[in-house]
């Protein structure tokens, strides 16, 4: 797995969107999974940067492969322990004046790829996703 | 991301080109919060949108809240990898797209 550490903040938000989304063209992701991906990507980043770390700025740590046909991404920060696949998902039938716009991310995230998984282990939480470019 | 605007009275359109990412959004957020004065008619024109987050989905239902109150909202030239987020997250309900 390739391992990549950047600081968790907005400003580095589009470098570390580039990292990955050349990292996906050199492992011949198709398009439309590199989006689900760069979408997922987005919102656990995001998520670190505004909320892991009690003092901001911290660090996130970002791992990728591909084996076997299967894209793995995979995120470790050191912040506030958060299970972001605890929460109830959103209830998507609402009208527009009722909806309010909380837990979509996550739950694009887990309705796009084909595992998602947490754990904390040693101080750090990681969440680990898996597609399928087979 | 690039945001082309015409207005012509009462309409106004809107033409994003590009990504609507937590990066770009608030641009939009503002275009939102600063035009829609006397906006009857919003046309959202993406046929050259290439990719949209939930940061970007968090304008697009910020701008039909505003619109349910004082007119009408459409979205036009979808195309099918923002039709798949729209679809999976319930936006395909929400919006009116053409």
């Amino acid at each position: 797995m390739d391992m990549k550490r950047f600081q968790a903040t907005d400003g580095e938000y589009p470098t570390v969107c580039e990292y990955v989304e050349t990292w996906l063209e050199e492992h011949d992701c198709p398009m439309k999974v590199a989006m689900q991906i760069t979408v997922a990507l987005e919102e656990v980043f995001v998520n670190v940067a505004h909320y892991a770390y009690p003092n901001p700025p911290g660090e996130l740590d970002i791992g990728l492969d591909a084996t076997d046909g299967v894209i793995t991404i995979c995120f470790i920060d050191s912040g506030i322990p958060f299970d972001p696949l605890a929460k109830a998902d959103p209830d998507i039938t609402l009208s527009a004046d009722e909806r309010k716009i909380g837990g979509l991310g996550i739950y694009m995230v887990k309705k796009t790829m084909d595992d998602v998984t947490y754990e904390f282990k040693d101080g750090k939480n990681i969440l680990t996703l898996k597609k399928s470019i087979a | 991301m690039d945001i082309i605007k015409n207005r012509e009275g009462e309409k106004l359109c809107l033409a994003i080109k590009g990504r609507l990412d937590t990066t770009t959004a608030p641009q939009l957020d503002e275009v939102i919060k600063t035009e829609l004065d006397g906006v009857n008619n919003l046309v959202y024109e993406l046929g050259d949108l290439d990719y949209i987050s939930s940061a970007g989905l968090r304008v697009l239902l910020a701008s039909q809240k505003v619109m349910n109150k004082q007119g009408k909202m459409v979205v036009t030239g979808v195309k099918d990898d923002i039709m798949e987020v729209f679809e999976i997250t319930g936006f395909a309900d929400i919006l009116d797209i053409q």
